[in-house]
Formats: structure tokens, sequence, C-alpha cells
């Protein structure tokens, strides 16, 4: 029971927050961070009492895709986020001015509140050619990135392509791209991976921070554990079929009327950690699995190529041991791509050619002394080590 | 003459620079620059051309979904895959959906502050507001108290001190001209906006699994099935599955309802709302009719096939309208598309200059740009990542303008009767339309018509499903065994923004080349090797600059055509140690 005192509720309505919907997110928040109910009016009270938080809001290598996945927020809405909870006061995608003015509202609020803004870089961050191929105002994307996380309260890396480079950083892709922490290593970095990123978790991870004054705890990489800690296949409303062995052969299919396994689709959800099938998209509605199409693995690190072929079925695990199942891969997985690289090495001799063809043009770069530090084979190794992506991970990125 | 240089032009996807020369206040001269580049077609190489749309959705997640269809189609072109009718329907709705997704989002959050004052709408009076609302529109959300509301929400936030995203905006600007009544309307129509979309957007959730990038296209056909039994036959009993709430729910009976009531609100909010604010915006900004007309010459590939056939008919037709000659439709053949790079970051073999069309194309790409950092691009030969596309030679604009453009001079009826109701409520032509007022009447023009015709798509679908038809995909190519040792193809389609074509390679199953070129990389174009302007620099020459350090009125005409960069940049890779070269076939049928 979430119970308001008269300078809340007041400070609440002040802000044109219903009572009920505030109590309703305030809920909701709780639930997606995993805590219990009892949480809720903490909640409430730390968001409704916060000032607006400061935002400065980079895209870089990006696709505007987690822009439009935070238009499309529900918990709160993208006005009441815009409006009533955060400042947004760099983000070219909607703000009112542009050039010079524009760079103005970035670096004011950076003096005006120096350490007290939230950074959160969308799309990846080019590297080769002195970072060439992404430039802001005629500057590097490299170093406003470094200039803006450098002073920031947090930063939140969203969606892939910001978490390790994404797409622009699969195999073939010439522009050197990285993530965040490929640019500003350690300190207090929330990465949220996903293609895009599902907004209520940087709603969460935002209310988190307002309620505790701390991040939520957090993977080796960066990844809350709320949102990120649990195997999709785990969570599967379709799991029970996995069980019973009901899969879906073809597409349309009799099992694919019934909602059976895409498993055999080359479903990724067995190697998979994110919390899709709880939170779901579009105010819980639904989420890929549910809407027929398989899972693919967008979370996960280097997933344009560790993922991929998508419609290939995850390799059967380690047949000679049977006790091991995929879920048992899919443990060994958390967090990194080691094993799975071994399970889906010299499955396919053309990418792992096309691999060693990118990781020569890489070392090629590295040792020209253009890119000592930040480089994709440095970040897939990341900052922690015992994370699962050894020598094998560095090999499929 | 004064050389201004804006960057980053805000409130658009993807990363772009204007340079300008303003003289006399006027433009004299304008460079267009695409100043971010990933390589996602250099990406491609290599893989499952069944995943080839995964990785081309990524393009862009604004205008989210119509790239992955664009892929699909080029791959079911080379495979031969014939794409079955539910699938088709399921595919329009997804993509209509997507083009009011976008004309709304790009009226009322990225072009109308051009045009409204937000600081002016502090001081208007909610019952004038309302008034005046209910005088040109019957939206119900119109009341005294709701424009009160707004203004006081807006009110708060301004008087925060925390301004957000409003703050340092042009406010004030001489070249603002709404009453604040009318600017408070439009300003609460933007909040309004927000929670629209957001509904909206529910119809590719629900048939996607999500939005951003849905996720349920397939090479051949839709990812879906309706629940065992039939979306509109119970057969209780049969199985137990059918009740389960783990079946796939986009295509219950449910779903389906609810997707109809989703696309009523839609057009509701078009028809009752955008389309009135666009032509109160416009009627106050006339002179905007004789501003910003550019080439002249409009290209449309067309788009929403209305049937199953390899060409089938266009419910927005394929053409062009050249030299603002509004008596005769052109063809369109691909083999008329060249590319010359001579201000373009790339180098061709052989003459450096030379027109080349996609099928001897190259993509050698090589930075030319100022030592970074940099204050101008002045002075730089090279100054973009896009490449300058040309038909027969001649630089083109694409957009919703180009499509109505096409659709009238056609004759289409629904689009002639939409025309001509806003220009007469203009009071102007149709010739108006050639302007950076008639891009924004355009696109409001054209989600009307397509608001309306979702419902008939959605009627069809239901009624298919209802008849027993119940096939999403076409399973014959789906087997790589099933697949030649070469194949190409392409599709030419339409994107919110413009013109989209995809062109593939394929080879030992896996894609050889892969090639994109879309809205942006025609009217994004810099100079050909004429010297000839891409479409954004040209319609930018004449534009008014009342103060060259607020040039609104420059932001004005570029964010007319809805810019965004991130579709329209080539690939290249400086380690290849030749050109890329995509190899495309002429096109002979779709």
């Amino acid at each position: 029971m979430i119970r308001l005192d008269d300078g809340l509720l007041a400070a609440l309505l002040d802000r044109g927050v219903s009572r009920r919907s505030f109590l309703r997110f305030s809920t909701a928040m709780a639930a997606a961070l995993a805590l219990p109910a009892s949480y809720a009016p903490r909640i409430a009270a730390a968001v409704a009492t916060a000032p607006r938080l400061p935002v400065i809001w980079l895209r870089g290598q990006d696709c505007a895709g987690n822009t439009t996945a935070f238009l499309r927020a529900t918990k709160p809405t993208v006005s009441e986020l815009v409006l009533d909870l955060l400042s947004i006061d760099y983000h070219e995608t909607i703000m009112a001015p542009a050039g010079a003015a524009a760079d103005l509202s970035r670096t004011t609020t950076m003096e005006a509140y120096p350490d007290g803004y939230v950074a959160i870089v969308e799309g990846g961050v080019p590297t080769a050619d002195g970072g060439v191929h992404c430039t802001v105002g005629g500057r590097a994307f490299r170093d406003v990135v470094r200039e803006v996380c450098d002073g920031a309260l947090i930063t939140i890396a969203v969606g892939s392509c910001a978490f390790d480079g994404g797409a622009p950083a699969a195999a073939g892709g010439p522009t050197g791209a990285v993530g965040v922490a490929g640019i500003v290593p350690g300190g207090r970095l929330i990465t949220l991976p996903g293609c895009p990123l599902n907004v209520e978790n940087l709603t969460a991870t935002i209310v988190h921070y307002l309620t505790f004054r701390e991040l939520p705890p957090t993977d080796g990489r960066g990844r809350p554990l709320f949102a990120y800690g649990g195997l999709i296949h785990n969570q599967c409303e379709r799991r029970a079929h996995f069980e019973f062995g009901e899969f879906v052969l073809a597409w349309g299919d009799e099992g694919a009327q019934k909602g059976w396994c895409l498993y055999k689709m080359g479903c990724k959800g067995p190697e998979a950690f994110a919390n899709c099938p709880t939170v779901r998209y579009g105010a819980g509605t639904t989420w890929t699995v549910k809407a027929g199409h398989g899972c693919i693995g967008c979370t996960m690190p280097g997933f344009w190529d560790a993922m991929t072929p998508a419609y290939r079925r995850l390799p059967p695990p380690l047949p000679i041991v049977p006790t091991v199942s995929v879920d048992h891969v899919g443990q060994a997985l958390v967090g990194g791509v080691a094993a799975l690289t071994v399970a889906h090495g010299g499955a396919s001799i053309v990418r792992s050619r096309r691999a060693r063809a990118a990781a020569r043009r890489r070392a090629a770069r590295a040792a020209d002394g253009a890119e000592p530090v930040g480089t994709p084979a440095a970040i897939a190794g990341g900052p922690d080590g015992a994370e699962g992506a050894g020598p094998a991970g560095t090999g499929v990125r | 003459m004064t050389r201004i240089a804006i960057d980053p032009v805000t409130r658009i996807g993807g990363h772009l620079r204007i340079e300008a020369e303003v003289s006399g206040g006027v433009v004299a001269d304008a460079w267009s620059s695409a100043t971010m580049f990933r390589g996602l077609e250099l990406v491609l190489r290599g893989r499952d051309p069944r995943d080839a749309w995964l990785f081309a959705q990524r393009i862009c997640g604004s205008c989210t979904g119509v790239q992955a269809l664009a892929s699909v189609r080029a791959v079911e072109h080379a495979l031969g895959a014939t794409v079955p009718r539910n699938a088709r329907l399921v595919r329009n709705i997804m993509a209509g959906t997507q083009y009011l997704l976008d004309h709304v989002l790009h009226f009322y959050h990225q072009h109308a502050l051009d045009w409204v004052d937000v600081e002016s709408a502090r001081r208007a009076d909610p019952a004038a507001t309302s008034t005046f609302a209910l005088a040109t529109s019957g939206w119900p959300h119109s009341s005294t108290s709701h424009f009160r509301d707004a203004r006081d929400r807006l009110e708060r936030f301004l008087a925060s001190g925390q301004l957000g995203p409003f703050a340092n905006g042009p406010w004030g600007h001489p070249a603002y001209r709404l009453s604040a009544e009318a600017n408070l309307l439009v300003v609460a129509h933007y909040l309004e906006a927000l929670d629209w979309q957001r509904a909206i957007a529910q119809i590719h959730t629900i048939l996607g699994g999500k939005n951003p990038h849905p996720q349920t296209f397939l090479v051949g056909g839709m990812a879906l099935a309706p629940p065992w039994g039939g979306p509109n036959r119970g057969l209780p009993g049969e199985h137990p599955q059918q009740i389960d709430k783990r079946a796939p729910a986009a295509l219950s009976e449910a779903s389906l309802a609810e997707i109809a009531e989703l696309l009523a609100a839609a057009k509701s909010f078009v028809d009752q709302v955008y389309v009135p604010d666009v032509l109160l915006v416009a009627g106050h900004y006339p002179e905007w009719a004789a501003i910003g007309a550019g080439i002249g010459n409009y290209l449309s590939y067309g788009e929403f096939p209305a049937d199953d056939t390899p060409e089938p008919a266009l419910f927005l037709p394929r053409g062009r309208v050249m030299g603002r000659v509004m008596a005769r439709v052109g063809g369109v053949d691909q083999a008329a598309v060249t590319e010359t790079v001579t201000h373009a970051w790339y180098t061709y073999d052989g003459d450096p200059d030379g027109l080349r069309n996609p099928l001897e194309g190259q993509t050698n790409a090589r930075y030319a740009g100022p030592p970074l950092p940099y204050a101008t691009l002045a002075g730089s030969e090279k100054y973009s990542w896009l490449k300058a596309p040309r038909y027969q030679d001649e630089p083109m604009e694409v957009g919703p303008l180009a499509r109505i453009l096409v659709a009238y001079v056609e004759g289409r009826t629904e689009v002639r009767a939409a025309v001509q109701r806003a220009v007469t409520a203009l009071g102007v032509g149709p010739e108006a339309l050639f302007s950076t007022l008639g891009r924004m009447v355009a696109r409001a023009v054209e989600a009307e018509v397509i608001a309306s015709q979702l419902g008939t798509w959605h009627r069809e679908l239901t009624g298919s499903l209802a008849d027993g038809d119940l096939a999403f995909a076409d399973l014959g190519r789906w087997e790589p065994g099933s697949w030649p040792q070469e194949a190409r193809g392409w599709s030419l389609g339409e994107a919110p923004g413009g013109a989209l074509g995809h062109w593939v390679t394929i080879r030992d199953r896996t894609i050889e080349g892969y090639q994109i070129v879309d809205a942006s990389t025609w009217n994004g174009s810099p100079r050909d090797g004429k010297g000839r302007r891409g479409a954004w620099e040209e319609a930018l020459v004449g534009t008014p600059v009342a103060d060259p350090e607020r040039p609104l009125e420059i932001l004005r005409t570029l964010r007319s055509f809805d810019p965004c960069t991130a579709c329209g940049v080539h690939a290249f890779d400086p380690d290849d140690p030749g050109p890329l070269q995509v190899r495309i076939t002429r096109r002979v049928a779709r």
C-alpha cells in the first residue's frame, strides 16, 4: 500500500501528474527493478521530490532507434519524461535550437551542473582515421563523447551500438566503431544493450538512481542485473513447448499457429540474456517470440556476428554429455561470447575467414599507432576479463 | 557575403551540416554535407541473404520497418519468392502506419517549431484558443479547460528555469507570425501527438513484436500465423492451445480488432488535428509558397502493391514530373540512374568525374575534407559522405511532394480530391505545391489519403483470413538448396522520406554485394560533375535570411524535406585492394 503525505501529493499534482498514474508508475518501477512492492512509496517520494535530472543525449553512428524507443515509453510516457522527470537539455532529434545555439545548450548544461547531469549515448563511436566517420560541429564524435561523459554524473549507453559498437562494428565494418566503454573506460557507466533497448529498462535505471542515489547492480559490462540477469529461454512463455518437444518446423505450420517453440527456427533465446519476455514492448503487450519470430540475441556482445545467421538453429549442446542442455550452454555465456565462438567455430568457414581478415586489419591499424586504445579488439576483452570474452571472443569480433 | 555553417542540423535523423553564403539577406549558395558513415552495406557482404533485412533495417530507426521491407523485397526478387496476399496486406498496413507516424512526428516535433513560437503560447487566452480550435475542426479535445491545462503545464515548465529541449530556441524571431492562440493550439497538439504516436505505434508492436525495428519480416512473407483454428473461428475444444496465452497473439481476433480501432484513431487524428494544423500554419505563411521550390524535377518509385502479380498496380504510382510541368508523367527505368562522386568523399577509377550507372558502380571512399576539427568546408572540393545520384543526368527531388505530384498528374481521384481541398483552403492553385510550403502540405495530403486506405487493407486482411487463407509466407525459396548459384535482385519502393531502392547480388548462397540508394541520397546529394546542386542545396538558394546569426528560414526550407541522413550514406572499405564492385542487373521485373 502506497501512502503519500499531503506535501508529496501536492508536489505531484503541481507537476501535472495524476496521483493514480504516478502510483501506477512507482509500482511498475518497483516491479521492473525486481524490488518488493513495499519500495513503491520510496520510489514515488524520490521521483516526486527530485529536481528534473539534466540529460545530454548524444548520437553517434546510430539509427535513432533508441530515440524512437524513448518516444514510445509508456511508464511514464515520453511527455511525462520530457516535461516532468528529466530535463532533456541536448538531444539533436528533438531540441529546438540548431548549430551553434544547440552547442550552447550542451555547454551550458555541462557548466551549470558539473558532475550533475546524465550523459546518454546512442550509437557507436568510430575510431578509424581519426574519427572522420562521425563528426558533430566539425569535431570528431569521439572527442564530444569524452568531453561530455567525463563530466557526467552517470553515463548510460543505450542500445547495442553504444554497448560495443553494434552493427557498424560487425565483421566487414570499416570505421573502427566501438562502444562507449572503449572511449570512456571504467567509471559510472551503465550499458543497456538491445537493438533497440527496451525503454522500460532505461526509465527503471534512472528511477533506481533517483531513489537510491546509486546505480543498480550490474554485471562486468555494466548491464543492470534486473534487466539482463535472466536467460530469455527461461522466461519464455513458449518454454513448456520446448520441454515437450513441440517445435515450429516451418513458418506458418501447425506449431506456428499453436505458438510452439521457435528453437528450431533459429531462436537465440537459449543464449541471450534480457527481460524481453517479462517486460515486453508496447506497455507489456508483446515481444518478438510472442508475435511469431525468434529472438536474434540483440542484447549480447557482438551479436551481429555471434548470433547470425539468424535462422540457423543453435548447435545441439555437446551431445556426448547427455545431461547438458541448451540451458547450460546459455548459462556458460553470461556476458561472454567465448563459448559461443567455440560452439559456432568451424561451422562457418566464410565467417571465420572474414573475422580473421577484420582482426588483421585492426591489428594493422593498432600497429600503426593510430589507435593505441579503444580498438574493437581491445574492447572485446573489456575491462573485465573474467567475464568470459577472452581470446576467442576477440576473434569473433 | 557571409558564410554560415549549421552543424548539427537538429530535429532530423542522422548527422547533417549545412553551409550557406548569405548575400543581401538571401541565400546565394549552399552546401549539404552528411557527416556520418557506418558502412552497413559492407557489413552485409558474406551474410545469409535471409538475414539481410535485419541488418538493413538498422539503417534507420525513425522510419522503422520500411528498410526491412525494401530488403526482403530485393532478396525475394533475386530468389524468385512470391509473397502471399496476407503478407502483402500486413506489410502495407505496417508501412502505411509508418507513413502516418513519420509525417505527424515530422510536423509536430521536427518542423512545427520553425513556424510556432513556443514562448508566445504562454500568453494565449485558453477560451479564445478553444473557440478558434472548434471553428476549424471537430476534434473533441478542444475545450477551454483543455487548453488552459496545456498552457499551465507549459507555463510551469518554462517557469522552472529548466527549459530542456526548448532552451536556446529561436523564440521571438521576427519570422514567427502566428497569434499566441494559434501557437498554443499547435503546442497543445505537440503534446497530444506524443501520446498519439505511442498509441499508433502499437500496430507495429502487435504485428512486429516490437517497435522500432519490428521483427516479423521474412524473405517470402511474414513470420506470422493466425491462431490455430483461425482468428474468426473459435472451434472450442479442438486443441487446448487455441486459448493458451502462449499462442501467437498478433493475429488473434482481439488483436485484429485493436488494430482496426487504432487505425480509426490514427485517421481521426490525421483528419481532425494534423491536416487542420498544417493548413493553419501554411495559411499564415503564404509567401513560403513561393520560396524553396528547388530543382523542379520529381521522382517517385511508387508504393503499396495492390495485387500479387510480379508487376503489381501501386496505390501511389511510379513516375516522374519534370521541370514543374504538371501535364505528363514520365516513366522510370533504373538504367537511367547514375551517380557521380566529383564532390563526395569517394573516388572513381578511370574518369574521376564520370557518370556511372550502378551497373558499373564503384565505391572507393577517401575522406578528403579538412583535418578535424574544422570550422568550414569552404575550399574542400569534396564535402560529403553522400554521392550524387542523377536520373538521365538530371538532379531529382524525391519525397511526399514527388509522390503526390505524380499521383496528381496521373489523375488518381483520391489524391486529386485531397490536393484540391488543401489548396482551396489556402486560396492558392496546385502550382503552389512547388515550394517549401508545398512539401509540408503534400505530406499532410498523403497522410490523409493513406489513413483512408489503411482501413481497406485491414478489411481485406480480415476477409482473407475469414475465407480460410492462412498463408503468410512462400516457403518455396526458404531453403538455400533451392537457390541458384548466382542471383541478383532489387526493389524500387518508397519510404516516408522518398524513393528507396535496394540492390542485392547473391553468390554461393551468401550476399556478394548490397547497395542502397534512398531518399537522402537523392535529396541530400552534393553537387555533380557539372556543378549542379542537389535538391536541398538548390531549394535553399533564394531563401531569405533576416538574421544570419539565427538562420531560421534556412531550417524551414531544409526541414520541409524531412531530411534524415542516416540512410543515404554509402559503404566503403579502405583496406580492400580494389574498388567495391557492385553488379546490378537491368531491371526487367519487380
